[in-house]
């Protein structure tokens, strides 16, 4: 899944950087709705990344407020003193919840709502494409407070934390009619300066940090499946001798 | 024209197996029962949450003077912290004739406090303030020769029960004639450093739990 | 009454059996109790929706151990179960995945009687019964969604509870009484709590027992739609009936563990099957300001749903709703033919009835659909394709050209 993903990636890579470069073609139509985050829960590495992007750049402004450290450490299979070093916040213990240190009212203050819990939120959004897109779909857009806007939210409240990862995109729109309209139509996006990672690495960021909400949104997953497997497989068993004991004695009915 | 429980002459019924496959389909479904029973016998055992309020506490001894003593929450349960004064220390072993198990050998401690004054440091005795009678708050009596009738004329100092009169003393220790049976328990606990105890918490796994 | 036989047997049976009914129940409701042998698909339903009450209420008296009731705490105590509760996730998920199967189960249940004519006399009560049980499991169904107060439980017991406004005179009046509250609220919250853990699965049970207590009485229906207790053999039993016990309850088991592992594929591995049972919208707490968009019932009250919404008058349209549920009370009554099984009736009611499956079909689907006038437009096509199969009945059962029925069931080995 990760190599289909890093493929797809490369491949958007030469025309991201063409437009960089200014080049003479204009890029092809971005379709971004058919992107996929394509993330595999069961990877411990790519957690363990995306939780350390998440205490990096996320837990400044959202929780986590339904998962524990405890718990996260056992899951992802990080050790108490790693756990400690990277991932604890000051003040908080294994214990605790994972809560953000940005108080509610302040919050309220700088962006006109609270940053909402992000325990649930692959799962309120029915999977991690929307997320992925989210945190990839962010553009230059001067007439917001934040001088930023987002594909997937219209008028985000959040600003691009994670433009200087990524870079600074500008978004060009295209006239058409729609529904008998004049609308304005995303085309394509135009790297307007870089970040400090390249797109490919920055899809990979952006993977790993979704993925951590995939596993924040449901940790119990991964067992669900493979108890699963497991159920299914005696209950087919099962079920067949339950079978062979109808056929015997049915035998008797003419 | 035929009824249930007979077959054709050609084919009589295989009593054998049919026992065979209703005892080998019976067995199954049972093992299957199993299964099913144990996710809802298990969400009766603590769960995260109880085990992370359970998690090690951490007690500052820098303010505990010499005979007083701290009691803190552990598991749901009451832990009694004592700075023992020298005194108290040294008078442990002149009343073991008056205890049931002096030696500690039938109650519940970590191995480092099975000496003779229960505990990791001589001044410092940490035990589960719960009766082990019938789970009751002992209260302390820690002077010796308190007059209290029900603590006897040698009272060396200790905990007396309000429920049903046992009596222990200052390492935790029950005395003869009262109706708890075993020593008061002993919960695993280290020393981070000299000023701080961490109780639930001495860096083998069965202290960690 | 004890068979006179126990009284004079010997040890702990004997002894029980002097002082309970067991071996006459045994023998009255099992060995001896004849089912007709020519049961197909169709009858394997009755016992595992049986089965499925069993299962929710195990899984739902555990649940109950551990959610905790109120606006503020609900919507965390079921992620505590989620999370922190050891497999609290399976007791969830069975609970979740079990109100989805009782109401696909029931739907087939009801199917058959409409198949086999189950509902015609002499077992209008048993279907009475039958339909009192499913209008219970509505109620359940909906104030069970309500309980883990998401926004979508929040919305849909805004909505539910509004049709009630639409009776006249005492209808604003009735929904305040409902809810408790000015709004959807705590109150509303804990009433449905106590009513969906306490009193309708109580009341569930005792129409189970009548259900069953009715249908002993007449004996089964078959998909022949003749009556196997007429034609007695030599010895006394019926010809074309076989003992429930060993028979029936092997073959009802073998049902039981066929359903149980597709059960176990959706639990483990698809437990919200996409949108259908555990909706995105309810991962969310219930927020009064901010409806979900789309917002629909579960699936099994879809149909329903897309027929209030072709009609554009509330009134109209919630008491529509209301004849859309209570039309399958008076089928045995609208059913004019002296035939009961499909098997022995004419084009006439058959086209009726594959009409009323594709409309039933249809309007669920669409039920589940966002507001478009096409849409709106197919909901009304489908919703007179679904009335005129009871309303036109008493007529198209009458005209129907039926096939003589046969003697003797049809039964293969």
């Amino acid at each position: 899944m990760l190599k289909l993903a890093s493929l797809v990636a490369i491949l958007l890579v030469p025309s991201l950087s063409m437009a960089a470069e200014g080049a003479a073609e204009p890029a092809a139509p971005l379709d971004y709705q058919a992107w996929h985050a394509h993330n595999d829960v069961a990877n411990l590495s790519s957690l363990q990344r995306g939780a350390r992007n998440f205490m990096n750049y996320c837990v400044g402004c959202h929780s986590l407020k339904y998962l524990r450290y405890s718990r996260l450490g056992t899951d992802l299979k990080i050790p108490d003193k790693e756990l400690q070093e990277y991932l604890i916040g000051p003040g908080e213990t294994k214990a605790d919840y994972i809560g953000t240190s940005l108080k509610a009212a302040d919050g309220i203050a700088w962006f006109g709502k609270q940053p909402p819990d992000l325990s649930l939120i692959v799962r309120a959004r029915e999977g991690s494409d929307y997320v992925y897109k989210f945190l990839k779909t962010f553009y230059i857009d001067t007439s917001r407070p934040t001088r930023t806007n987002n594909l997937m939210l219209a008028n985000a409240a959040m600003p691009a934390v994670l433009s200087e990862l990524q870079g600074v995109q500008e978004a060009v729109f295209r006239d058409e009619v729609v529904d008998g309209a004049n609308t304005k139509v995303f085309d394509h996006f135009v790297l307007a300066s870089p970040g400090q990672m390249t797109p490919a690495e920055y899809d990979d960021f952006v993977r790993d940090t979704v993925n951590f909400l995939d596993y924040a949104s449901e940790p119990a997953q991964v067992s669900r499946r493979s108890i699963g497997v497991w159920a299914v497989l005696f209950m087919l068993a099962l079920t067949w001798m339950a079978m062979l004991l109808k056929k015997e004695y049915w035998k008797d009915v003419h | 024209m035929s009824e249930a429980g007979s077959q054709t002459v050609d084919s009589p019924v295989d009593d054998s197996r049919r026992k065979f496959l209703t005892v080998a389909t019976s067995a199954t479904a049972a093992v299957g029962v199993i299964f099913a029973a144990t996710p809802f016998i298990e969400s009766w055992a603590p769960s995260e949450r109880a085990k992370a309020l359970g998690a090690p506490i951490t007690v500052p001894l820098a303010k505990l003077e010499p005979g007083q003593m701290l009691t803190y929450v552990w598991r749901k349960k009451p832990i009694f912290i004592i700075r023992r004064t020298e005194t108290m220390v040294t008078q442990l072993p002149a009343h073991d004739g008056e205890l049931k198990d002096p030696k500690s050998s039938d109650s519940d401690q970590p191995a480092y406090t099975k000496n003779e004054q229960r505990s990791r440091r001589p001044d410092l005795m940490v035990m589960i303030g719960t009766c082990t009678h019938l789970g009751c708050l002992p209260k302390p009596h820690f002077d010796a020769g308190d007059p209290t009738p029900s603590l006897g004329p040698t009272w060396p100092g200790g905990f007396l029960c309000p429920c049903h009169g046992s009596r222990f003393d200052l390492a935790g220790r029950v005395f003869k004639g009262s109706p708890a049976s075993v020593n008061l328990v002993i919960p695993p606990y280290s020393f981070p450093d000299d000023n701080t105890l961490l109780v639930g918490e001495d860096g083998t796994k069965q202290g960690a739990a | 009454m004890s068979n006179p036989n126990q009284v004079t047997k010997p040890g702990f049976w004997g002894w029980l059996n002097r002082r309970l009914p067991v071996d006459a129940f045994i023998k009255g409701s099992m060995t001896e109790y004849f089912a007709p042998k020519n049961f197909n698909f169709w009858y394997f339903f009755g016992s595992l929706a049986l089965l499925v009450l069993v299962m929710q209420l195990v899984s739902g008296i555990f649940l109950a151990m551990f959610y905790k009731p109120g606006e503020t705490t609900a919507f965390d105590s079921v992620e505590f179960i989620m999370r922190e509760v050891n497999y609290g996730w399976l007791i969830r998920y069975l609970h979740s995945t079990g109100a989805s199967a009782f109401f696909l189960v029931v739907y087939l249940h009801m199917y058959r009687a409409l198949l086999y004519g189950s509902y015609k006399a002499p077992r209008e009560l048993l279907w009475l019964f039958g339909m009192i049980i499913y209008l219970a499991l509505m109620a359940e169904g909906f104030m069970g969604y309500v309980l883990p107060w998401g926004n979508m439980s929040y919305w849909a017991a805004q909505v539910i509870i509004n049709l009630f406004s639409t009776i006249p005179v005492i209808g604003a009046g009735l929904v305040e009484w409902i809810r408790g509250d000015y709004g959807v609220a705590d109150a509303t919250l804990n009433r449905f709590f106590s009513l969906h853990v306490v009193a309708i699965p109580l009341i569930l049970l005792l129409l189970v027992a009548l259900h069953l207590l009715a249908l002993h009485e007449t004996g089964s229906n078959n998909p022949d739609g003749i009556e196997v207790k007429t034609k007695k053999g030599p010895d006394g039993p019926p010809l074309d009936a076989i003992p429930f016990h060993p028979y029936y309850t092997v073959k009802d088991i073998m049902g039981v563990f066929f359903f149980l592992t597709l059960f176990c594929v959706v639990v483990f591995f698809v437990p919200t099957m996409g949108k259908l049972f555990l909706e995105p919208a309810n991962f969310e707490p219930a927020d009064a300001l901010s409806t979900p968009s789309p917002i629909a019932p579960s699936w099994y009250f879809t149909p329903y749903y897309a027929i209030l919404r072709a009609v554009p008058n509330q009134r109209i349209g919630a008491l529509l709703l209301l004849i859309a549920v209570l039309s399958f009370f008076f089928l045995p009554w609208l059913d004019r033919s002296p035939v009961r099984s499909i098997r022995y009736r004419g084009w006439i009611f058959k086209s009726f009835l594959t009409v009323f499956t594709i409309s039933f079909l249809a309007l669920m689907w669409l039920g589940l659909q966002e507001v478009s006038t096409l849409y709106v437009w197919l909901a009304r096509i489908f919703a007179i394709g679904y009335f005129s199969f009871f309303w036109l009945m008493p007529w198209y059962s009458r005209w129907d050209p039926v096939k003589p029925v046969p003697e003797r069931v049809t039964y293969h080995a």
